[in-house]
């Protein structure tokens, strides 16, 4: 039943994106297909929530579609029914918000249409059972995102993000196929039942582990395989950025986990220092690039690829566990990245959204034309505070409780036989500890720029709070964020049946303890309790304030500011973006960005004014992918001289190719 | 279960009446070695009192989140310092949050005072949150390093049972501890703002770090601020003080003279902690800025070391 009405969903969907180019001129185009968008993914939503939380038994369908007599299959399991709660909750966030926020789009025809057919995709790719049905939803969900990237598609920039996201989609998805092709072995299995019932040998299975790496790793944002990432998100309308960011990200990780955990056999040990060792790098270096950054949808994007280092973490844990046998510590890995997907939906759309209302109340992306926004968006600013205090992994918000549970996992890790894994899984575990606490001072930055402060533009100070949509949207995510915050025990319970699937172990069930406190292990090792920790401050901080103000004083005058006397009226004179990150940027980015400044200081009367010039390189362009594409342009300028040859010359090219194949061939055998 | 409740609740009230008197202490002790007179040992309450009877002047750019800051941060300060044994293990409450929550707790205080050094849009206030997170940027996970060490020693992050681990026989001499113990009092030293990371005494030094990002409160929110700074001295203390000076903390379910023993051994360790603090600042000379990065690494390092060691081997 579930699955046949997330199928029906689909298919609506679909049926939406054909409307909406039917549609598109229409001034109503844009409530109808999102009003439409919500209604859809909000019964899905249910249905999924129901199965998961029923602990259903799996569900299979055979649709004739597709290739002739194979038919497409879907199947419906935990693992999917969680991962299409994700996708219908990031996409029903998304809707509501678009039913306010795309009012303002400027070429409506340009987005419409494909956001219904991304969703479905999403979709499609969760539910998939076979090769050619997963690989025929991924590549369209590439395909519409694609789409979405450029609507905008006369910046000169998003047309960049559009052309690099391509490239990297595209080898993705080839990766992909020949982790399938390895998978299905030389019988040509493309079901998934058929290729979990034919586990490959450990080596093919590692080498299918990479491509999966590799195809899904790119998707998600795996450094180095970032770049297309933090270009292609921010530059498609703020709705979608989220559901790139907050979702699609997801559908990857759901891509990697279904093809290691479940088709690929039994685990060997060392796979996961593959996956632990990307995961730590793609933490820190995510965090630290969006430290760099003062464009705030960049910054997110940027924070995504953190978020996404951290449920490989996570996963790296729970499949070194799970190979030595040590089960129920591998469910409790598993269970902490599950959650972390979870929360990193909810705060990285919740996030996007109010990057959305800002750039709608005032144009802006760039946070040094911000500041102050507080004062004029009051609404935006609180629950952009809650997904910034939720982000950066502080307590009692949903962030910190995933990001616990993976320090919980990391603890248990001496219990780890193998050496390689012992060295590095503390190294990993000091790579996540730094991630956090760079990622709080990201967004004490990413927040005091934009919200706080005097405003540095007009632009910014004509500011209005953003439309009730956007509004419900982003309160209902925040509310969700703390939710998921205090109450974690709940959604711990309801992954049971994932690691059930996946494991084949559960964590202990959390709903009976005291005061719904989470308990991992044991008692005595480890526990918290986010209801407490958020009752304690709430009743300690009210506490305080009506002392003080009954006992004390509650008068207030208002006064210019401080400063130490020398208060500069200049909005000017603020800390920026640029200059809030430079003791970091001294500390971190020197080596690692080759980041340098030079200040440019011109001697007494002259006129010309002082300059302070940084530079930064990145990394992994500069050393991976500027000498990739270098090599390949010399290839092409090379292969370039045959299209001038004559008709002769070809001949005979095609005929030595011909001989040369055939005496390759007689060589062989 | 209502003596434990109320154990809890003395437990809160010792830490919040100590924690200005301690600052004092210190402070005394340090004139005291400077051949100075010094303030009386209460003048900290006196300040508090006379801030709190102030008008808060409050500038005119300054936000909502400005006025709730304050007591945001002497909340999650004040839990914090609320669930960290002090005479007694096993408090009513000391299970809702380990010390890795209890150091996140810290992280969100000092989240958003970084915040509130921007909200009134002064260059002070930037450059003083802006410095307060390139340090707490290293000292945190410098912290967690520490944890992760001494949770795989006691086999537990419940700093109850961490510490009634700590008083058996069974935790010897180790390496890894004794890197622990260094990394953290570095990390104090760092996240209290004491010298040579920062000068309490003074926001206008060369540091401005914690004292220029409050530099815009006054009245009752600076009074919450110089509380919660004085709370969260008294929790590090606390903190070393229970996982490496266990002594005579009264077990789970201790009568009254086992309790009045622990609260006078705490007393007693925060005197020598306190005197220790103080002979060290008067000791040693202010760091510039930048080589702070250098002594956190140093105790990331250490930490990352300790914790390692414990990988490699039970027996470190």
């Amino acid at each position: 039943m579930t699955l046949t009405i997330a199928l029906a969903g689909t298919a609506a969907l679909f049926a939406l994106a054909a409307l909406a180019v039917v549609l598109a001129g229409a001034a109503a185009a844009t409530r109808i297909v999102y009003g439409a968008c919500t209604i859809v993914t909000a019964v899905s939503l249910v249905a999924a929530a129901a199965h998961l939380l029923n602990a259903a038994a799996p569900l299979s369908l055979t649709l004739p579609l597709g290739v002739p007599w194979l038919g497409a299959h879907f199947r419906l399991d935990a693992l999917s029914a969680f991962f299409l709660i994700v996708v219908d909750l990031g996409a029903l966030c998304a809707s509501v918000f678009a039913l306010g926020y795309a009012e303002h789009e400027t070429a409506p025809q340009r987005v419409l249409p494909f956001y219904p057919a991304f969703l479905a995709a999403m979709t499609l790719v969760v539910l998939a059972d076979d090769a050619y049905t997963f690989l025929f939803g991924w590549e369209f969900m590439s395909l519409t995102s694609w789409a979405l990237v450029v609507s905008h598609h006369r910046v000169p920039e998003n047309v960049r993000a559009g052309y690099v996201y391509l490239i990297m989609a595209s080898f993705g998805t080839l990766a992909l196929l020949l982790g399938f092709g390895l998978l299905a072995g030389p019988g040509g299995l493309y079901s998934f039942e058929a290729m979990r019932g034919a586990p490959p040998s450990a080596t093919l299975g590692a080498l299918a582990l990479v491509l999966a790496l590799i195809g899904a790793g790119s998707k998600a944002g795996i450094v180095p395989l970032h770049v297309w990432l933090p270009l292609a998100h921010p530059a498609a309308p703020s709705h979608v950025s989220a559901l790139m960011s907050g979702v699609m990200t997801k559908v990857a990780v759901y891509g990697f986990m279904r093809i290691v955990f479940d088709l690929a056999g039994a685990p060997a040990w060392w796979w996961s220092i593959m996956v632990l060792a990307l995961a730590g790098a793609t933490t820190v270096m995510g965090v630290l690039y969006a430290l760099m950054q003062h464009d705030l949808k960049r910054l997110l994007a940027y924070h995504t690829v953190e978020n996404i280092g951290i449920i490989f973490i996570g996963l790296g844990l729970a499949l070194a566990f799970k190979a030595h046998g040590l089960l129920f510590t591998a469910a409790l890995a598993l269970t902490a990245a599950l959650f972390h997907v979870l929360n990193h939906s909810l705060f990285k759309s919740l996030l996007f959204f109010g990057a959305g209302a800002v750039l709608t109340a005032t144009g802006e992306r760039d946070m040094e034309h911000l500041g102050g926004l507080i004062h004029r968006m009051p609404q935006t600013a609180f629950v952009f505070l809650v997904g910034c205090a939720a982000i950066a992994a502080l307590p009692p918000l949903n962030g910190f409780a995933s990001e616990w549970l993976t320090f919980q996992a990391i603890l248990l890790s001496p219990q780890l036989p193998s050496w390689g894994l012992r060295i590095l899984v503390p190294a990993v575990g000091a790579l996540l500890a730094l991630a956090a606490a760079l990622a709080a001072a990201c967004f004490v930055k990413a927040y005091g720029v934009t919200f706080l402060g005097r405003p540095r533009t007009p632009a910014a100070q004509r500011a209005a709070e953003t439309d009730r949509y956007s509004l419900a949207a982003m309160i209902l995510l925040a509310v969700l964020c703390l939710i998921a915050g205090i109450l974690p025990g709940l959604f711990i319970d309801a992954l049971a049946p994932v690691n059930a699937a996946l494991i084949g172990a559960r964590m202990p069930a959390q709903i009976g303890t005291q005061w719904l406190a989470i308990v991992p292990i044991a008692a005595s090792r480890s526990s918290y309790d986010g209801l407490l920790v958020f009752l304690f401050m709430v009743m300690s901080g009210a506490l305080a304030a009506a002392a003080i103000h009954r006992l004390a004083s509650d008068r207030l005058r208002r006064a210019p500011a401080w400063d130490c006397g020398y208060p500069d009226l200049s909005p000017a004179t603020q800390y920026t973006a640029m200059s809030f990150a430079q003791p970091i940027r001294r500390v971190f980015g020197t080596a690692l960005f080759h980041a340098r400044e030079t200040v440019e200081m011109p001697p007494p009367g002259d006129t010309r004014p002082a300059r302070l010039k940084v530079e930064m390189r990145d990394p992994i362009w500069d050393f991976i992918y500027a000498p990739l594409a270098a090599g390949i342009g010399a290839a092409a300028d090379r292969l370039n001289r045959l299209q001038f040859l004559t008709i002769r010359q070809f001949l005979s090219l095609v005929f030595s190719a011909l001989v040369i194949l055939l005496l390759v061939l007689a060589i062989w055998s | 279960m209502i003596r434990d409740l109320i154990i809890q609740c003395v437990q809160m009230l010792l830490v919040l009446a100590l924690a200005p008197l301690f600052t004092g202490f210190v402070r005394k002790v340090k004139a005291r070695l400077l051949y100075r007179q010094g303030a009386p040992l209460i003048q900290p309450y006196r300040d508090l009192a006379r801030l709190m009877r102030k008008d808060v002047v409050l500038a005119e750019s300054a936000s909502w989140l400005f006025r709730v800051i304050p007591y945001l941060v002497f909340a999650a300060t004040w839990v914090a310092a609320a669930l960290v044994p002090t005479f007694r293990t096993d408090l009513l409450f000391s299970w809702s949050a380990d010390l890795i929550a209890i150091t996140a707790l810290l992280g969100s205080a000092r989240f958003f005072l970084a915040l509130a050094g921007l909200d009134v849009g002064t260059s002070f206030g930037g450059i003083g949150s802006s410095r307060e997170v390139m340090i707490a940027s290293l000292a945190e996970p410098a912290m967690i390093m520490i944890v992760f060490t001494l949770a795989l020693i006691a086999g537990s992050t419940q700093l109850s049972t961490m510490a009634e681990f700590m008083a058996s026989p069974a935790v010897g001499l180790r390496v890894s501890l004794g890197l622990a113990l260094i990394a953290v009092v570095m990390v104090a030293l760092a996240e209290n703002g004491r010298i040579p990371v920062d000068n309490p005494a003074t926001h206008l030094e060369l540091t401005m770090v914690h004292e220029a990002m409050v530099l815009e409160y006054s009245g009752r929110h600076l009074a919450l601020i110089e509380l919660s700074a004085a709370l969260k001295l008294i929790l590090y203390f606390s903190v070393i003080a229970c996982l490496f000076a266990p002594w005579h903390l009264a077990p789970a379910g201790a009568a009254l003279p086992a309790l009045a023993v622990g609260i006078a051994a705490y007393i007693g360790k925060l005197a020598v902690g306190g005197f220790l603090l103080a002979l060290f600042e008067t000791s040693i000379a202010k760091m510039r800025v930048f080589r702070v990065p250098e002594f956190l690494g140093a105790a990331l390092m250490l930490g990352l070391l300790a914790t390692l060691l414990r990988f490699v081997s039970e027996s470190f």
